[in-house]
Parts: C-alpha cells; structure tokens; sequence
C-alpha cells in the first residue's frame, strides 16, 4: 500500500535525534476557555450535539473524578499537574458536518499526509500496485482524531455493507445510542480510577466498532491521534465491541508537535469480546516524549481495558510504546469466558528522561482461561522504565494459566530498569509461570555487527529489534516496520 | 610503494580490571596484495588480539606502531569503515544474535557494505538467490538462514556462517581466527574450498590457525610464528610441518 510506504520513507529521512513529527499545523481552531468545571463538562456535551443522557454521565463522572485523588503507586515523577491550566476541547473550526474527503479542510489533509497516513482512498486504491515479492495487503481504514474531534474516518461504505460500524464516538452516541448505552462504562467503570473519571467527564472524540455477529472484519481499523493545539490536553474514547465468532484487528498511532510544556492525554480504551470472537489491538505510541534535557513532552496516563466476557473469546493487545515524557499504561484482559484467552505483548523504549510504567493485568475469572504475557523494555540515557504486572485468578478459575516474560535491555549505565510483578492466585490448580531476564547490549555483539559493516546506530538498532523479536512480530506487517524504524529512531544518540 | 597491509611496530594494551595489560608487543607484518599469510602460535600470544586490533575493536588501546592497509592509515577508521573498505574477520567465537534473522542480517550487511563501497543494494529475490546458492556451496542447510544468527548453531555451524558471511561480503582481506577449529574433516575441505575459491590478486588472508591440516589444503605463502606479543619466526609453508612435529620450543628459545 502506497500510503504505508510513505511512512515508512518519512520516518526513514529522519535526521539525528530530531522528533519527526514536531510540526504544527496552523489551522483556524475553536478552543474553549481553560480550565475544568461542569460549565466545560456542558460546552463539550454541547458543542457535540450530545443527547442529554451523555451530558448526565459526564457531569456523574466529573463528581466522582473531585472526589478523587491522583494515583501515587507508579514509579513516576513530575510536577503537579494544573488541571485548570489547560483547554479541554480544541477543534478545528469547520462543521464537523457530514464527513466526505472533500469537505475537510485541506491543511488537515496535508498534515495527516506528512504523517504519512492513508487518508485519501482513491489513491490508495488506485495505487495498490504490488511490488514483486510482496503480497497484496489490505487496505487499512482510517479514523483521524485532530485534538478533540475526528476529522475524517476512511472506508466506512466498504465497512457498512460488511456490517461494521466504523464510526467516530461522537457520532456512534447519536446515531447508535442503544449499543453506546449497553457498553460504555462496562469496561472501565467511570470511577474506575483518576484519569478514567477524567476521560469520562471530559471525552472528546475517539473511535466506535461494532462488528456484528459472525462478521470477519474485511480491513484493518485504525486510528490517528493527532495534539495540535498548545495546552490542550487530548481524552479520547474508544470502544470495540465484537459479537459472536466475529473479529477485528485494529490499530491505534499518535504524535504531536514538539512543545515546552507537558501535554496531558488521558485516554480509556474499552473492548468487548463475545463468544468465540477476537480482537486484536496495537499501539504504535509515538507521543512527543520530551527534549534530550527532560523539557516538554506528553504525560499519557492511559486505561485500557477489555472483556472476553464469551466463552473462547480472545482478546490481544500488542504495544510498542516508545514516545511520551511519561507513560501509565496498563492494558488488560479480564477473562470471564470460558477458555477465554488474553494476550499482552509489550515493547516499551525510554531514552533521555523518559519515564514508563507499564504493564498489564489478567484477571482470570473463568474456567480454563489462558494468558500469556511478553514484555520487552529498553531503556537508554536517563530514563526509567517499570514493568507492572498483575496476575490474578479468582477462585472459580479452575484450570487457569498464565506464562509471563520479562526482559529488560539497558544501554548505558545512567538508566534504569524494574519488575514488579503481583500475583494473586486463589486456585490450587492453576499454573503460573514467571521469567524475567535483565542485559545490557554487549559490547560484543556490537563489534560483531559493526565488523560486517553496520554503523553502531545500525547495530543497536539490528540488536534492540532482535530483542524485541516475539513483540514486533505480532504486529501487522505494516506497522511492525514502522516501529522498527521508531525503535531505531527512539535510541538515537544513545551509545557511544 | 606501500604494500597492501603493513603492520609496523604494533604496541597494544587493554585495561583488565583496572590494570594496563600488554598484549601486543612490536608487531611487524607485511602482507602483498593476493597473497595469504598463516599465523601460528601458542595459546594466549595475541593472534586473536591482533585480529581485533585490525578489524577495529576499540578496548585495545594501540599504545604504538601504525598499520597502512592499502595505503590507509587503517587504524584510524572506525570498524564499519574498515569493513567497507574491504577489511573482514572470521571471528574465533562467533557471536550469538537473539532474534536477528540470519538471512536478514546478511542482507542488512551486504547493502550496509554495498553502500559503503558505492555499489548498488541487493532487492530481496537477488539476495535470496545469492545466499541460497552460497550456503549451498559450503554444505548449510536452508534452514540456517532462517534462524537466528548463531543462536543454538552447532561449533561448526558458527564456523561455517562466518565463512558464507565471508563469501557474500567480498572482502579483499579475510581474518581468519581459528576457522577450523571445531570443524570436522568434511567440513573443513569445505571451509578450506570457500577460501580458496576467493584467491585471487585481489583477495589476501590472514589465517590463524593452531592445525597443519587447514594449511594443507589452503597453502598458505608464509607463515609466522606468533609469541608473547610478536612475531618471531617467519618461514614458507612446510613451516607447518616442522611445528607440527616440533612445537614452538625451539623458536621460543631462538627468540629468547
Ligand atoms: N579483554 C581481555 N582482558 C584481559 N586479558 C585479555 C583480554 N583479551 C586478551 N587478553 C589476554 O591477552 C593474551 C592474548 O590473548 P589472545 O586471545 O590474543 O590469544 P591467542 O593467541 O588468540 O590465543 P588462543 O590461541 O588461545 O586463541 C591472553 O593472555 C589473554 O588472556
Ligand atoms: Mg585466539
């Protein structure tokens, strides 16, 4: 596919160390007033067009979030952060409208293409010429979330007559209420914690799929999270439900331009598998994680969550995660189907002074309920990185079982690498296996490569994607360059 | 006129746990264009320290001496670039890659020099062609370029993916530290045969090796006698027979 060669070529022309992605785009926009409170909470349910039963979920979401008290456990530090310092909805000014190619503003288009995103499917159709040796892929649909709303979504007439909604969740609360009401909240309870309560009084856009019954989703699904405006913090929303024997595969990218100032983005991500369904979710996080010195860059404090409530559902979350100042993120599977599986395949890179936490949970409810859990983390500079993890079975998961990996990369002797795993078992038959294994990039292996003629970025570059080998190839082939590349990117500058 | 490789007067340390070791004491070597070269020597003399010092490896500190490789001041490149410019070395101990695909990473190798040396990049199916047929030659299965570099390969496996790494990046000067050890008598012909379809006036050798027998099928031009840090004996090639039936004792002694 054209668009994704693009990409590729964009990011390979980056230059030293430089965040490729740090441009802005300079386009009329609509802001509200800084600062949080229920008049914010009822402009954005306004300026949405929202029913009044999405208004009264916000506001109970914003009571509950002032009751609430940021979480202090992860191994993270910053500044306080100003909550009425920032503006809670940004968007381009242009009626959101119907959503044709042609009536978006074509700055946006542009910044989405230096993006190197496929947002223009004529020419992706037209141009789907397959270079030999490579198979033909499918196209990929694209929704495209600029600050607070999604600006275009891609494909849905091809998705609509399979079935599927695609559908940005602004839109999905007014044209689909019904499956909006039954699952919003289901997941990731409003007062689930903190940020969760925050996401869900103050949600902006984001994107909706449901795919039916028995439906194979016939494209990939994807969305592009763009920051843009200056102190705006992004909270988007997504929600994915999969019926009985249907599956999707979707993928989620983001950047935003190089600031000063820390960015909040504060998003909940909720799955639904049913019976025998599948959904397999990736990440390429790609945040603006800050200058070498610790200056500026996004705060992303995420909660991502998904139920296998069928029987033999199977839900799949594979993150590259290599952006953002600081990263809380922990994708999770509670796993209430019988023989339900979950899946958490992780890489996360810290360079400079970066910081991440990041894990998973598995929450094994049901009978013969499988998980396993793959966690790759490089750190390089200053930076600290912590795997967090939770294994929990209940009492009724007979037969349950989880197998955790571990790794931790460090290169360099300035940084910093930690495990912390929890397990909680309350079944005399399950079976819980744990690895961990820490290195550092041996001196050896880099000689060996630099002797057959690779540069040292080269080496690291070939090492560290050796290293995060059984991640990456879980991705779709698409992306799984693209985070080769971004692993690359991400360690500039780190050795040597 | 300078010659294709001239190590003059090489002095190089490493600092072992705090203490300034001298390994390299006085190397003089010169090695003529086309030509292949034995180094022989008791264990710890510093051959495989001398190969290191050439191909680039930077906790051997050069203390003094200078190497001119074809017209080059050698030393002051980094490894990659002295790979470009056609430097290669068969390691003693290969090392293991977790992860890295073998074909891949010849690949990544070949355009890395490729680019280096102003030619143009191979596309996948070439390569592919190349390396099959190339591995074929030297008795590896297929099934080697699909696994990880070196990892879980057999001693003799290493040495013979060094030697295909040998023949796919075209080196117009080869290292080879103790290829044969840890090669059986098949595979050692094998081996032997791939350096010896390299031989050419535009290919020279350097081989390390404690074993006649590898010398006997490549023949070598000279052979050195390695100890304590330099060489102390050269000779021709039925030099290896003499050390084979009389060790180094005699040499030692000469050079005391
Ligand atoms: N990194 C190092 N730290 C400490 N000592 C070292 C190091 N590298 C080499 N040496 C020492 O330098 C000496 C020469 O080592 P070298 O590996 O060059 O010997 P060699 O001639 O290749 O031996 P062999 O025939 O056993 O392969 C040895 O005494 C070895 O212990
Ligand atoms: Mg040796």
């Amino acid at each position: 596919m054209p668009a994704v060669t693009e990409t590729r070529e964009a990011v390979e022309k980056l230059g030293l160390s430089s965040y490729k992605w740090g441009f802005e785009t300079d386009i009329d926009m609509d802001v509200a007033p800084k600062g949080l409170n229920e008049d914010i909470v009822r402009l954005i349910s306004a300026r949405k067009e929202e029913p009044e039963w999405m208004l009264e979920w916000r506001l109970a979401a914003f009571r509950s979030w002032l009751q609430m008290k940021e979480p202090e456990w992860a191994k993270v530090s910053h500044p306080p952060i100003d909550y009425q310092d920032a503006h809670y909805y940004a968007a381009p000014k242009k009626k959101p409208g119907p959503k044709s190619l042609e009536e978006v503003d074509p700055e946006l288009l542009r910044t989405y293409e230096k993006l190197g995103i496929p947002l223009h499917e004529q020419a992706m159709l037209a141009g789907v010429e397959v270079p030999e040796g490579e198979q033909a892929r499918m196209p990929v649909a694209v929704d495209a979330v600029f600050d607070s709303v999604s600006v275009v979504t891609t494909f849905r007439k091809t998705l609509e007559e399979a079935g599927v909604i695609f559908c940005p969740i602004s839109e999905a609360i007014k044209e689909h209420p019904e499956l909006v009401k039954k699952y919003l909240g289901t997941v990731v309870p409003v007062g689930d914690n903190f940020f969760s309560a925050l996401n869900s009084a103050v949600f902006t856009d984001g994107s909706f799929v449901y795919v039916p019954e028995g439906v194979r989703c016939p494209m990939e699904l994807s969305t592009y999270f763009r920051i843009n405006s200056r102190n705006t913090g992004q909270f988007e929303r997504t929600l994915i439900i999969v019926e009985d024997r249907a599956s999707v595969s979707y993928l989620e990218g983001c950047t935003a331009p190089m600031r000063d100032e820390n960015q909040l983005h504060a998003a909940v991500v909720e799955l639904v598998a049913m019976e025998d369904a599948s959904i397999k979710y990736s990440t390429v996080q790609n945040w603006y994680p800050g200058d070498e010195n610790g200056r500026g860059g996004i705060y992303n404090f995420v909660t991502k969550r998904g139920a296998c409530r069928g029987a033999r559902s199977k839900i799949s979350w594979t993150q590259v995660e290599t952006g953002s100042a600081i990263t809380w993120k922990y994708p999770s599977c509670i796993l209430q189907g019988e023989g339900s599986v979950g899946e958490f395949y992780s890489v996360a890179v810290t360079n400079n002074h970066q910081q991440a936490d990041t894990g998973t949970k598995m929450i094994h409810i049901g009978k013969n309920t499988r998980s396993t859990i793959i966690a790759k983390t490089i750190s390089a500079g200053n930076s600290d990185s912590t795997y967090r993890g939770l294994v929990r079975v209940q009492p009724k998961a007979s037969g349950a079982r989880n197998f955790t990996q571990c790794d931790s990369l460090l290169i360099g002797d300035q940084c910093g690498a930690h495990t912390v795993p929890y397990i909680e078992c309350r079944n005399a038959q399950a079976r819980i296996e744990h690895e961990a294994t820490t290195s550092k990039i041996s001196e050896d292996q880099l000689f060996y490569c630099r002797q057959r003629g690779l540069s040292e970025e080269d080496s690291v570059g070939l090492i560290v994607n050796g290293f995060c080998r059984d991640v990456l190839k879980e991705l779709p082939m698409e992306f799984a360059v693209e985070a080769q590349k971004l692993l690359q990117i991400s360690l500039e500058g780190s050795v040597g | 006129m300078s010659q294709f490789l001239d190590i003059s007067g090489l002095n190089a340390r490493i600092d072992a746990d705090g203490q300034e070791k001298e390994i390299l004491r006085g190397v003089d070597l010169v090695i003529p264009p086309g030509e292949v070269h034995a180094i022989m020597g008791p264990n710890g003399s510093g051959k495989s320290t001398l190969s290191y010092v050439l191909a680039g490896r930077e906790d051997y500190e050069v203390t003094s001496g200078s190497v001119s490789f074809q017209g080059k001041d050698l030393l002051e490149m980094e490894p990659e670039e002295r790979a470009a410019a056609g430097l290669f070395l068969a390691f003693q101990s290969p090392v293991e890659l977790p992860g890295v695909n073998n074909a891949n990473f010849l690949r990544t190798a070949v355009n890395a020099v490729r680019r280096a040396r102003g030619q143009e990049e191979l596309d996948a199916v070439n390569f592919l062609k190349t390396v099959r047929a190339a591995a074929k030659e030297l008795g590896m299965s297929p099934d080697m370029l699909k696994r990880n570099v070196n990892v879980g390969f057999s001693g003799g496996e290493k040495k013979r993916n060094e030697v295909l790494q040998m023949t796919l990046l075209q080196p117009s000067f080869a290292i080879l530290d103790e290829t044969d050890s840890g090669l059986d008598v098949d595979a050692l012909r094998i081996v032997a045969e791939g350096v010896k379809r390299l031989r050419s006036p535009q290919f020279s050798a350097l081989v390390i090796t404690h074993h006649q027998r590898l010398l006997e099928y490549i023949v070598p031009d000279r052979i050195h006698v390695m100890a304590k840090g330099r060489i102390i004996h050269s000779g021709g090639p039925e030099l290896a027979q003499q050390i084979d039936r009389e060790g180094y004792t005699k040499f030692l002694a000469e050079a005391a």
